[in-house]
């Protein structure tokens, strides 16, 4: 079976790859040869070829996320030779293929870098900073009362459609890592839209945007200087609209707003 | 904290500021100008000197002279604040980074960009705002009424050729800092939608061509006429 690789040939590769004992350590690059990746394979069906090799020779396997590796669960992270989920656009690190490599190319393998995303060990970052962030105000706590019937609240398909793209974020942090500045605002952006752009999400849309953006600044992430990189490296295609529709949120919010 | 520091003191709210403040002085690019382009009209200066005593006197736009020295603390201060904080988020820098496939390269320097600005806006004032309001340039009648020369001063600068060059070198930092700026404004402000974020992106790029090229025209003509064709 071939891939978009004309060459299906197994490949042998050179990886860099960022090595961390704990939080505490200091962390560096090291160097280690693949040998026969098939180009049919995940990127992180190729990491745990080196794991396996690594084992073998006694060697501290490289710690990294992964979870449902079906591109879904947002877990996997890695930055790949400069790229927030590698080189290929609109894909999770999961879902990147061996095939978009050649034979003797070498790789760099780093974790997200940001000073809210600590590194635990070699590749896993903390990202727990976006739990909270999260939690801060994007969900509803209006009693909603019972199921209501079908269609009893019109909502217009293109609104519906914008915010099911907004609810499509599935909170990996690639946004944060390709951003030059460390920003989580397409993170923010998306889940603020999502909720502000629904009736069952309006009522709070306010204390939310409020909140949310004063726990995004708490947790230390950078400004937005709209440049574009987050959306240009989502994996699900946030759109840098959302960003804006963030800004109109909290500037509407501070100053309608109940909270003095 | 009251709600008003605790908006501008966010980092959407400091933003904000930036965006704000970036806009006007784009209008205040946009006068100065389209005032300078008298420059051009080849009468030996009168017009171009009857209109720099009326911005020197006038006192509506002394006034907004104060305001426009604002504008620029504001922008250049809430810019730096939000510098600071952004350089210290990622405290190791990647090791491999290609940022060059995911955005411009303007968009990712516009504190260097405006730096040069900076510099080049303090060699600029230093050479004619300061010598304007407090040296003493040469007096020149125009129909009966004593004028300061500023004209003979400007054209005199620009026969300089390293002065020339600090100017052009300056419209094109300007210019790129335009050219992500000026739509980026409108971002931070909230105004993005499908109608009008193509005409704003599309303007924004004209603005960024046409204004720094207006500008890098005045040193250019004065040098090309008078030093290199003479």
């Amino acid at each position: 079976m071939a891939g978009n690789n004309p060459n299906s040939k197994p490949m042998n590769l050179t990886l860099k790859v960022w090595r961390q004992k704990n939080f505490q350590s200091a962390g560096k690059m090291e160097t280690y040869q693949v040998k026969d990746i098939s180009p049919e394979m995940s990127f992180l069906e190729m990491m745990d070829v080196l794991n396996e090799d690594l084992l073998r020779k006694g060697i501290d396997p490289v710690a990294f996320d992964h979870d449902c590796r079906e591109g879904i669960c947002g877990t996997c992270s890695l930055y790949i030779n400069g790229r927030a989920h590698g080189p290929e656009r609109g894909t999770t690190t999961c879902q990147l293929h061996m095939r978009k490599f050649s034979d003797g190319d070498t790789i760099t393998i780093e974790p997200w870098r940001a000073g809210p995303f600590p590194i635990l060990k070699d590749l896993i970052v903390d990202r727990s900073a976006m739990d909270r962030i999260q939690q801060a105000g994007g969900y509803i706590s209006v009693n909603t009362g019972g199921v209501p019937d079908a269609n009893e609240i019109p909502i217009p398909k293109d609104i519906a459609d914008k915010a099911f793209d907004a609810a499509t974020c599935i909170q990996c942090g690639a946004c944060v890592a390709a951003c030059k500045n460390g920003s989580a605002m397409l993170f923010v952006s998306a889940k603020v839209s999502q909720l502000a752009l629904l009736p069952q999400g309006k009522v709070e849309r306010k204390t939310r945007v409020e909140n949310m953006v004063a726990q995004m600044d708490k947790e230390g992430f950078g400004s937005c200087t709209n440049i574009g990189s987050c959306a240009a490296e989502c994996p699900v295609g946030i759109s840098l609209e959302n960003i804006a529709k963030l800004n109109r949120e909290y500037i509407g919010a501070a100053f309608t707003s109940e909270n003095v | 904290m009251s709600w008003f520091s605790k908006t501008f003191s966010s980092t959407i709210g400091r933003k904000l500021l930036v965006a704000v403040t970036g806009l006007f002085l784009c209008s205040f690019l946009v006068v100065h100008l389209v005032g300078n382009l008298q420059l051009f009209k080849g009468d030996g200066g009168a017009s171009f000197n009857i209109y720099s005593h009326f911005m020197a006197t006038n006192p509506l736009i002394r006034t907004m002279e104060i305001v426009l020295v604002l504008g620029f603390v504001f922008h250049i201060y809430e810019a730096l604040v939000l510098t600071r904080r952004n350089k210290n988020v990622r405290k190791t820098a990647y090791a491999y980074n290609r940022p060059q496939d995911n955005s411009n390269w303007s968009s990712r320097n516009m504190g260097l960009l405006g730096t040069v600005i900076l510099v080049f806006l303090i060699i600029h004032l230093y050479n004619f705002f300061w010598r304007a309001r407090f040296g003493e340039p040469n007096m020149i009648d125009i129909e009966g009424t004593g004028y300061d020369d500023l004209y003979s001063v400007v054209v005199q600068s620009f026969h300089l050729w390293w002065y020339v060059l600090i100017y052009v070198l300056g419209q094109i930092a300007l210019g790129y800092h335009l050219y992500h700026g000026f739509s980026s404004a409108f971002h931070t402000l909230g105004l993005n939608h499908k109608k009008y974020t193509p005409g704003i992106q599309k303007f924004g790029a004209f603005f960024s061509i046409v204004v720094p090229a207006g500008f890098a025209a005045m040193p250019l003509y004065f040098f090309i006429k008078d030093v290199v064709l003479s």
